[in-house]
């Protein structure tokens, strides 16, 4: 076998180590300035691997985490306009004077405490809403129509719906008190499903991510294994090792996690810009009904950024177990037998 | 520096790999580890490269007992003792230079503290023109120096070195001898693991031939 480049040879090794000893070898020219390889190499297909893997997971776990949010503002949405609303009717019966009920029926209600106001649905009001039904030009009077008195309610702080619902039956008897309890029960369980269902779903999507990045790491850290060997075996502490590792996995995962969350945000930007822009139309006002706008608000924002963090740290945290695991390993085989 | 007073050893639950080794190894010394393939030349150096605890017998190093010593002394320890692997165990990602220099970094110290060190160890070794190209390029026996030149830049007291040899041609192998030599020389206890019996014929050092688990000591 021949060596090229070998420019070693017996004399020379005594000439220079006598050199070396008095100290006599002046500096050798310094090498050209260059950043000193990390420790960790810095990529190989199983380090992209793992990225793409970490932006993907990050991504669909922010789309989850925003599908979530936009439910539930829209569910709480839902909730606090139903219930900020009662309504008192009155049938007509022969000798009720109408118009003195609906007085009355305001006056009782605006007099209970929590009621911000209370307003009579005038005669042209409800013609307008009996419209579709009955045609245009009906004389209210002709027929037996029941009346409403709108109350609108401090939702904060609700009056005494039983209370007010039996002084209304004493002093109107044919009038009737519907504060939408049934309805927004109803709609209130419909939300809290709906939520706890979405809340489901990114646990699961969590917990696949949280899955799949420290098999991703773990992984990409297998490749890693005779860097971890050389360092111990030169003398390197284990805090010393596992630190280095940290901070590459770390970089890394925040890399692939800020990818994926930077795409999602987009997507909601966009998503948000798309409904701006069809305000009005149809689709959107379906959307809009349906999901409320598209904004997935300042929570939702913190919500990626929060993914994000977590994802960085779990990349490093995993990092840094395999490294503790690997050296315990190397020195249990210590033990060669016991 | 070294003391193995009827060390034993197996693996698991398998026979005893080594059997009652004695053996001393004083400051300074040269000698040869030697014995066919699979003698338990490799293990013996694990041992003295505290890679492997001993399953009986008592090991003594630098003064201190082996079964005493704890995980967090081992890496200070082995910053005094040099090992040379059998397949170099190069870091594939760094220069010439940033390998040997190694031991030096993970200690924290500042590059411009070790620089002249570290090239004039690589020109001794005769590595001073290949400093910045990356181990795969480097023929056998430039990868062979440059893992002499990591295991001796923290100048430890004793040089473990397995096989250096094995991969290189016969001329090559007399001038690494050389080199052990003149280490040996300037005050480093030299232990070379081999099967290369002229090489052994070079030098008139203590050989320790190990067969079928046993140590015989020739001085």
């Amino acid at each position: 076998m021949t060596e090229p480049h070998d420019d070693f040879d017996d004399e020379d090794v005594a000439a220079e180590t006598n050199q070396v000893r008095r100290g006599r070898v002046t500096a050798a020219p310094a090498p050209p300035r260059r950043r000193a390889a990390p420790i960790v190499p810095e990529q190989n297909i199983a380090g992209r691997a793992l990225i793409f893997v970490i932006a993907i997971m990050t991504f669909l776990s922010c789309l989850t985490l925003g599908a979530v949010s936009l439910v539930r503002d829209t569910a709480s949405m839902w909730e606090s306009q139903i219930s900020r609303e009662a309504t008192i009717q009155i049938r007509p019966r022969d000798g009720l004077d109408m118009e003195q009920a609906l007085v009355d029926a305001s006056r009782i209600a605006s007099g209970f405490a929590g009621v911000r106001s209370a307003t009579v649905v005038d005669r042209a009001a409800t013609s307008r809403l009996l419209e579709p039904w009955l045609g245009a030009g009906l004389n209210i009077d002709d027929l037996p129509v029941p009346r409403l008195v709108v109350v609108t309610i401090d939702e904060s702080y609700p009056p005494d719906f039983d209370s007010m619902r039996s002084l209304l039956a004493s002093e109107i008897p044919t009038s009737s008190l519907d504060d939408h309890r049934t309805w927004v029960d109803r709609l209130v369980a419909m939300a809290r499903t709906t939520v706890t269902i979405g809340l489901s779903v990114l646990v699961l999507m969590l917990s696949a991510t949280v899955l799949s990045v420290v098999f991703a790491t773990r992984g990409a850290m297998a490749g890693n294994g005779h860097i971890i060997e050389v360092l111990h075996f030169v003398g390197a502490e284990a805090r010393f090792i596992a630190a280095e590792f940290r901070r590459h996995f770390l970089l890394t995962g925040m890399k692939g996690a800020l990818v994926g969350g930077v795409l999602a945000v987009l997507v909601f930007v966009g998503f948000g810009w798309w409904s701006s822009r069809n305000l009005a139309t149809p689709e959107a006002d379906q959307a809009t009904a349906l999901f409320g706008n598209f904004a997935i608000g300042l929570s939702g924002y913190l919500g990626v950024g929060l993914i994000v963090l977590l994802i960085g740290a779990l990349t490093a945290a995993t990092s840094h177990f395999t490294v503790v695991r690997y050296l315990s390993e190397i020195d249990l085989s210590q033990q060669a037998s016991d | 520096m070294f003391r193995f007073e009827n060390v034993g050893l197996r693996y698991g639950m398998g026979p005893e790999i080594l059997r009652d080794i004695s053996l001393d190894i004083p400051e300074r010394s040269f000698q040869f580890l030697t014995g066919p393939s699979g003698a338990g030349k490799t293990t013996l150096l694990r041992l003295l490269f505290l890679g492997l605890k001993p399953t009986r017998g008592l090991i003594t190093v630098f003064g201190k007992d082996r079964a005493l010593i704890t995980r967090k002394e081992l890496p200070h320890l082995r910053r005094r003792i040099g090992v040379v692997f059998q397949d170099f165990r190069l870091l594939d990602h760094m220069t010439t230079y940033e390998n040997v220099a190694l031991p030096l970094r993970i200690r924290g110290r500042d590059e411009s503290s070790y620089r002249d060190d570290v090239i004039d160890l690589l020109k001794w070794v005769g590595l001073g023109e290949r400093m910045h190209v990356l181990p795969p390029i480097l023929s056998g026996g430039e990868k062979q120096r440059a893992a002499i030149a990591r295991a001796l830049i923290e100048q430890p007291e004793i040089l473990l070195a397995d096989e250096p040899t094995g991969n290189v041609d016969p001329p090559l192998a007399r001038r690494l001898l050389r080199l052990f030599i003149e280490l040996n020389r300037l005050g480093t206890a030299v232990v070379i693991a081999t099967h290369d019996l002229q090489l052994m014929e070079q030098v008139d050092a203590r050989r320790m031939i190990l067969s079928e688990g046993r140590l015989d000591i020739h001085d």
